[in-house]
């Protein structure tokens, strides 16, 4: 079984973001990237699914600018097989990535795809659930938690969600968005860095996949939330509760 | 231009979620609807039609709905949608799950996680965490919106009770099967996202034994119990506990961090709270930057003290 993993380059999760002077996006230019991690975890997991023969091959695909080739090689030092990058200058809402990835997914012949539940740069949480709702496939979000059963043809997936842990049983060809708590990316070797220099790694145009993508959400603006100032220090519990019943009046 | 609400509920409760809904959705328009599928769910139809400024609930009732299904909910809301301009959900796994999938069908957009709306189609939303805010306009003739539900006032229950109108389509895949649920293990004790006090415990406290100093101080407040991710990770406390950018977003009345540093990916889940209280042994912590009142000292010395000073209260 092939699956797809979907990965996407945002600025570094460690990195404290600016917004540019004009206040129209926050600021890339010169700011370290990295691959989302919750797409890394999805690696992972389609990586070790690979290891107990779950499935037989992991192609890594992005859509981005060829800056995200960088991400892809990283991919495949982590262990996917080849990878696929849909070039495009232009930066798309959930919808559209959603059609970008079924296209590939049909193309591919593949029926796993495996991705980040969200990316945490525009923190959208909804392209897998749209690639599942777009190719008609069962979906399975927020999972922490996955095992394969080919007899079956069906995966026992566990979900994060607010009220405990969900467990489903889903059919496949399925949608999987992973979770935090899924599993711990391993550290890649030198080795297999090297080694993924050698893997095939394709450019495919975006005007080749014949979409007919509409741009329906602009961004208007982005600003800095409103900060919180620090409060006061405080010597005694006594003090502490005095002040959360007579002047934050929280507590009677 | 008439707004469909999804309830949220587990088949036997209307989940406080919804409330908040509704409260963003009068702001947007005042028909309103609301959308309670689900199965054996009459007392949460019950508590729907009492929603201030409801005008109808719509219901469906089959075991295909039991348990909030992406594939079964997102063709209802499709089938739903040629009388509707919005369709809302609240910003839990409950609505994040379901409603792209039907944006999706409906080759429409969604805006997730709405924290104010500024007009018919222009709405601010945090992104990076919540280290930005993004005022984002939709073009699309439907709107689709999630709404974080903290950012929200609960709307009000009232004594009247709307009219009803059953649905009698189906939408039942068999793509995917419940097979069982864990639930959270709080006890007597609130749940996290909507409790009024919320008590969490960090990497101060050392091992798991010690973080049952936190529950005593829970119990004492009758508050909900948060973790950051520091916590959850060594073990001391449950996944579900996590407050932060990518656990569970609250914001309490008083909200008391003891024994966390304060990182920015904590910070995001609880810095909308109304009074933050931290407690930390180190003077620099930054959590000491966004709290209301702070204490530095010895988490072992000060919360057994806390907890006998409101006992005795």
């Amino acid at each position: 079984m092939k699956c797809l993993v979907a990965v996407k380059q945002v600025i570094d999760p460690y990195v404290t973001i600016s917004i540019n002077a004009d206040n129209s996006a926050v600021a890339t230019n010169n700011v370290k990237l990295a691959m989302n991690p919750f797409d890394e975890i999805a690696l992972e997991e389609a990586v070790r699914q690979k290891e107990a023969g779950k499935i037989t091959e992991i192609v890594a695909v992005s859509i981005g600018t060829n800056a995200s080739q960088e991400t892809l090689r990283q991919a495949l030092a982590h262990g996917a097989d080849a990878a696929i990058l849909v070039v495009t200058e232009q930066i798309f809402s959930p919808l559209n990535i959603a059609k970008i990835l079924a296209a590939l997914a049909t193309q591919q012949q593949t029926n796993l795809v495996i991705m980040g539940k969200q990316a945490i740069d525009d923190d959208c949480n909804q392209t897998g659930q749209m690639l599942a709702g777009l190719l008609a496939w069962p979906q399975a979000t927020f999972v922490s938690k996955l095992i394969m059963d080919h007899a079956s043809n069906t995966a026992l997936v566990t979900r994060e969600i607010d009220g405990g842990l969900e467990t489903l049983r889903v059919s496949l060809p399925a949608v999987i968005t992973t979770d935090l708590r899924l599993n711990q990316p391993r550290y890649l070797s030198l080795p297999k860095v090297m080694q993924a220099k050698n893997k095939p790694l394709s450019i495919i145009n975006l005007s080749e996949l014949n979409l007919n993508l509409q741009t329906q959400i602009s961004t208007l603006q982005v600003n800095y939330p409103p900060q919180r100032k620090a409060g006061i220090k405080i010597n005694s519990v006594t003090e502490l509760l005095d002040k959360l019943k007579h002047e934050a009046r929280v507590l009677t | 231009m008439t707004i469909l609400v999804i309830a949220e509920h587990d088949n036997t409760k209307l989940h406080n979620s919804t409330r908040n809904v509704i409260t963003a959705a009068c702001q947007l328009s005042q028909d309103i609807h609301v959308l309670v599928a689900g199965n054996n769910c009459a007392a949460v139809v019950t508590s729907a039609q009492q929603l201030f400024n409801i005008k109808l609930v719509l219901v469906a009732y089959h075991p295909a709905y039991a348990h909030a299904l992406a594939e079964n909910f997102a063709k209802l809301i499709k089938t739903l949608a040629p009388d509707y301009t919005y369709i809302m959900a609240p910003a839990t796994t409950f609505g994040k799950n379901i409603l792209p999938r039907a944006a999706a069908l409906l080759d429409v957009e969604q805006i997730s996680d709405v924290t104010q709306i500024l007009s018919a189609n222009t709405f601010v939303r945090p992104i990076y965490a919540g280290n930005a805010l993004a005022t984002v306009q939709n073009l699309c003739a439907k709107q689709l919106l999630t709404i974080r539900t903290t950012a929200f006032a609960a709307c009000e229950l009232t004594n009247t009770s709307c009219e009803i109108k059953t649905i009698t389509n189906i939408c039942d895949f068999k793509l995917s099967e419940f097979v069982s649920l864990e639930k959270n293990i709080t006890g007597k004790l609130p749940e996290l996202t909507t409790a009024r006090i919320v008590v969490a415990g960090g990497r101060g406290f050392q091992n798991q034994e010690n973080f049952k100093l936190l529950e005593q101080l829970a119990i004492v407040l009758n508050a909900a119990i948060g973790a950051s991710r520091a916590a959850v990770d060594a073990g001391f406390a449950p996944n579900d506990c996590q407050v932060g950018q990518t656990g569970k977003i609250v914001a309490p009345e008083l909200y008391v961090a003891i024994g966390i540093s304060g990182a920015i990916q904590h910070v995001a889940g609880m810095k909308d709270s109304k009074v933050i209280v931290a407690i930390n042994i180190d003077p620099e912590a930054a959590i000491f930057k966004i709290a209301d009142y702070g204490i530095v000292g010895d988490l072992f010395t000060i919360v057994p003290e806390l907890i006998q000073a409101l006992t005795r209260v």
